[in-house]
């Protein structure tokens, strides 16, 4: 009785908390991963009572508010720990001795990975790629980063967050008194290891802005198509085309979207631009604006990346203090333009322009189905430019300094400078930002990498290559890549890395479509028949065979690049497979494992095979 | 209404302006392979059985806009060995046992089987899922070891009934349908809703209580015809 009463007065707390959390973003449904991000930071939790007054503040059904709330992996429907600590767990930060620290952090704690501890302060998950490699292994504990972490560093942080100490109090005891830029730089490192002329060498202040203003939109547009600047994200789509398309639609309302949801393993060149030239960013995003007549902007900041929320939201207050961003921007008449910051929930598909917009809507980030594209059924439906950090940099940088100058840098087809994010097995783990058309081997020789034995170029979705193509080129005529260089020496167990990456793509693949879906289960469970040495020579083709029509029958990108992993070590390295592969013994199949076959039903039996027990004798 | 030509598979069609490949192909009497398209639903792209060349372009015909002069592969081998594997990658994911199923017989899932000639097994593994049965509400179960995750319920519960009793939860291959409550006796749906009928759920996770096993073997929905047939048919008349 007392408990019904108890438990009827926290569900009204509940409702009207939810409702006050669900006001601030005006009950709107298309605010949902903004509410639902806040529900979760108050309560650790998203709750069926929480979801049911989300529901009715918002208009939307109980299940609705359910798929989106299961579908980020920073949203839990379980009670989590007022602190969570989530381990990066990508096979470089394996490789960086995160099995130490996780154990050491379990034993300080007293939980395994997964687990709450039983006072419910603190809990401890692995997480994909947080874009930290070149600092590896790290980790997000709430919404602060620590990096370089040793088993020493996390029974120290555990230490102080028993003692009651704030995330935050992690990073410096003064951390409330630091810029946002002083927080993240004590955080995270940018280790810029070569600053091109482009993006991360000197770059006045808005002066790309300044010559848009004084051209019309077209002249603005063809600037940009002259200058070749192709989509940095890794698509490598025409920029001027895009804005070109976006411009000549027939509508009142556009939007420009910056994707800051660098998900892809081994990526982190956008997390530079957004700490170190968040202002030539926005610019960029302006003079997008500009040029295809968009008066509203959304910079799309992944969950990994909260660290630089209160840096971003600085710089655009700044800028509309300015005049920078708001009404009649540089006292252009009429040229309004303002962004508004949507943190992502931890979901790699939102990389993806189709799911990035389903999330900005507030729904699950789910692609959309293409045709229409975004250019002209965009957000909410209206036409709309998504366009990579480093993109809308670099056409800030062009007006500033012309198409010529750009084009100039490079090489054919792919012009300009690129942000290179090496990491993995080199000495100088790092930024890089060099022209185009630079093989591997002279960026390793830079980064100290040379005696890889594998590289992967543009991450999990890319190209694994081996020591014979080293000498290809950096660019999208033969090699290209959004920007992830990914180092593994000879040490290293290539069928681990592949095994790590289509785990990825399981955990990260929306579910939205039958061969990406289940297809990806089966190709992780396969790449584990190899690991195991209970792989038939058939299993090859196998492989080729099944990767093929995921490839083929995908409905976006995701599926369509999965299979990379896979096929790509195939042609790179077919030894480490042939080696794993046994011919069938006694024409028995090695594949076959009798006793995991009959061990449930052995359970249920209860009882011992006196056949294929060993132990049954004793 | 204006109109326009392409092929499929060299035959010439004629197709209306705003229509899907497959909504064209429809009414031109050819049957395109499809799990969770259903006539009066809202395409979705997902089970991407039917998926088609187009130009030499892989894509799925039920949200791909038709257009003059295509050309489409459909019935060729290696667009059949494309559907064998999404078909297979659907049974393995759930619990698809045909003999004991009341669906068996009216199965859209097993009839795409028998169509697509998929005589023995696959090399695929078995998922084994152990899902949940909601059998709370007092004229419907669900039995979701047997859902495809097609959402056909979902859009004609939306859609057609305007109740939202279904929704897809989770990602990746933990996603799945979803009821609207804490279990289905929870949610307002009723048995005379359009997304509990027997044409909407394509396999036997739907259930409506008290009516299995009610129709004779040799009578059944692909017992004598192939799943399409009833498209496939029209070009006879």
């Amino acid at each position: 009785m007392t408990n019904a009463i108890t438990r009827g007065s926290q569900t009204t707390g509940t409702h009207d908390q939810v409702a006050l959390i669900c006001g601030r973003y005006g009950n709107d449904p298309q605010r949902m991963l903004d509410i639902l991000r806040d529900v979760q930071d108050q309560y650790r939790c998203i709750s069926r009572d929480a979801m049911q007054a989300v529901a009715i503040k918002t208009g939307l059904s109980q299940v609705a508010v359910e798929g989106v709330a299961s579908f980020y992996a920073f949203l839990s429907l379980t009670p989590k720990g007022r602190v969570t600590i989530r381990l990066c767990d990508d096979i470089i930060d394996r490789f960086a001795g995160l099995d130490a620290v996780a154990t050491a952090f379990e034993a300080a704690l007293g939980i395994t990975v997964g687990q709450t501890t039983a006072d419910g302060a603190i809990s401890l998950e692995y997480t994909p790629c947080i874009g930290m490699c070149d600092q590896a292994p790290a980790a997000m504990i709430n919404d602060v980063v620590v990096t370089a972490l040793t088993p020493e560093k996390a029974r120290a942080i555990t230490a102080a967050l028993n003692d009651g100490r704030r995330p935050e109090d992690l990073i410096a005891k003064n951390f409330d008194t630091l810029t946002p830029h002083a927080q993240a730089a004590q955080m995270v490192k940018d280790n810029i290891k070569h600053a091109g002329a482009v993006l991360l060498g000197p770059v006045p202040d808005e002066a790309g802005l300044k010559n848009a203003l004084v051209q019309n939109p077209a002249q603005i547009i063809d600037q940009i198509a002259a200058s070749g600047l192709r989509g940095c994200g890794g698509a490598g789509f025409s920029t001027g085309r895009k804005w070109r398309f976006a411009a000549q639609t027939d509508d009142d309302r556009r939007f420009i979207i910056c994707n800051a949801d660098e998900g892809e393993p081994g990526t982190f060149k956008d997390r530079i631009l957004l700490t170190e030239r968040p202002h030539l960013l926005i610019e960029g995003m302006t003079i997008a604006a500009r040029a295809v007549g968009a008066r509203e902007g959304i910079l799309y900041l992944r969950g990994e990346y909260v660290y630089l929320r209160p840096l971003i939201q600085e710089v655009l207050e700044e800028r509309r203090t300015k005049g920078l961003l708001g009404q009649n921007i540089l006292g252009v008449d009429g040229f309004d333009f303002d962004i508004r910051l949507q943190m992502g929930a931890g979901a790699y598909i939102c990389g993806e322009e189709g799911a990035l917009i389903s999330s900005c809507e507030g729904l699950p980030g789910e692609p959309k189905t293409r045709p229409p594209y975004p250019v002209t059924h965009g957000y909410l439906g209206h036409p709309t430019v998504v366009n990579n950090v480093e993109t809308f940099c670099h056409a800030a940088r062009i007006m500033d300094r012309g198409a010529q100058w750009f084009f100039d840098m490079g090489s054919d087809g792919s012009h300009g400078t690129k942000l290179f994010s090496v990491s993995g097995d080199c000495i100088n783990p790092g930024i890089y930002e060099l022209p185009y058309g630079l093989s591997v081997r002279e960026l390793l020789v830079m980064a100290g990498g040379e005696d890889a034995a594998a590289v992967l170029v543009g991450g999990p979705s890319g190209t694994m290559i081996a020591r014979d193509t080293f000498d290809s080129k950096l660019g999208f005529d033969d090699l290209a890549t959004g920007g992830a260089i990914v180092v593994f020496s000879s040490d290293r167990n290539i069928l681990e890395i592949v095994e790590y990456y289509m785990s990825f793509f399981v955990h990260e693949s929306c579910g939205y479509c039958t061969p990406c879906r289940v297809g990806n289960v089966f190709l992780q469970k396969a790449v584990g028949k190899f690991r195991k040495g209970l792989a038939n020579p058939a299993d090859i083709a196998y492989l080729r065979d099944l990767s093929a029509t995921i490839i083929e029958t995908s409905r976006c990108g995701l599926g369509m690049t999965s299979p990379n992993p896979i096929l790509s070590t195939l042609d790179s390295f077919p030894l480490v497979y042939a080696a794993m592969v046994k011919p069938p013994k006694d024409r028995m199949r090695a594949t076959f494992d009798i006793q995991s076959a009959i061990s449930d039903a052995r359970v249920l039996a209860k009882r011992r095979s006196s056949i294929y027990d060993k132990d049954f004798s004793k | 209404m204006s109109g326009f030509a392409f092929q499929i598979d060299g035959v010439e069609i004629t197709a209306k302006d705003g229509q899907t490949i497959m909504e064209a192909a429809d009414d031109a009497g050819i049957y395109i392979p499809r799990l969770c398209d259903h006539e009066g639903l809202r395409h979705q792209g997902g089970c991407r059985v039917c998926t088609i060349k187009s130009n030499g372009r892989s894509v799925a015909a039920c949200t791909e806009p038709a257009r003059a002069d295509l050309s489409v592969e459909n019935e060729t081998p290696h667009i059949n060995k494309l559907r064998r594997d999404l078909v297979g990658m659907l049974f393995n994911e759930g619990n698809h046992l045909c003999p004991i199923c009341e669906a068996s017989g009216n199965c859209e899932l097993q009839a795409m089987a028998y169509r697509l000639d998929m005589t023995a097994p696959t090399l695929f593994p078995y998922l084994e899922p152990c899902r949940p049965v909601d059998a709370s509400h007092s004229d419907i179960a669900l039995d979701n070891n047997r859902c495809i995750s097609c959402g056909r319920c979902v859009r004609a519960s939306q859609d057609v009934d305007g109740k939202g009793v279904f929704g897809y939860v989770g990602r990746g291959i933990h996603r799945h349908i979803g009821v609207n409550g804490a279990d289905l006796a929870d949610t307002d749906a009723a048995v005379t809703d359009f997304a509990i009928s027997a044409e909407v759920c394509p396999v036997g996770c739907i259930i409506r209580k008290r009516e299995g096993f009610t129709r004779p073997i040799g009578t059944r929905e692909y017992d004598n015809h192939l799943i399409g047939h009833d498209i496939e048919k029209k070009r006879d008349d």
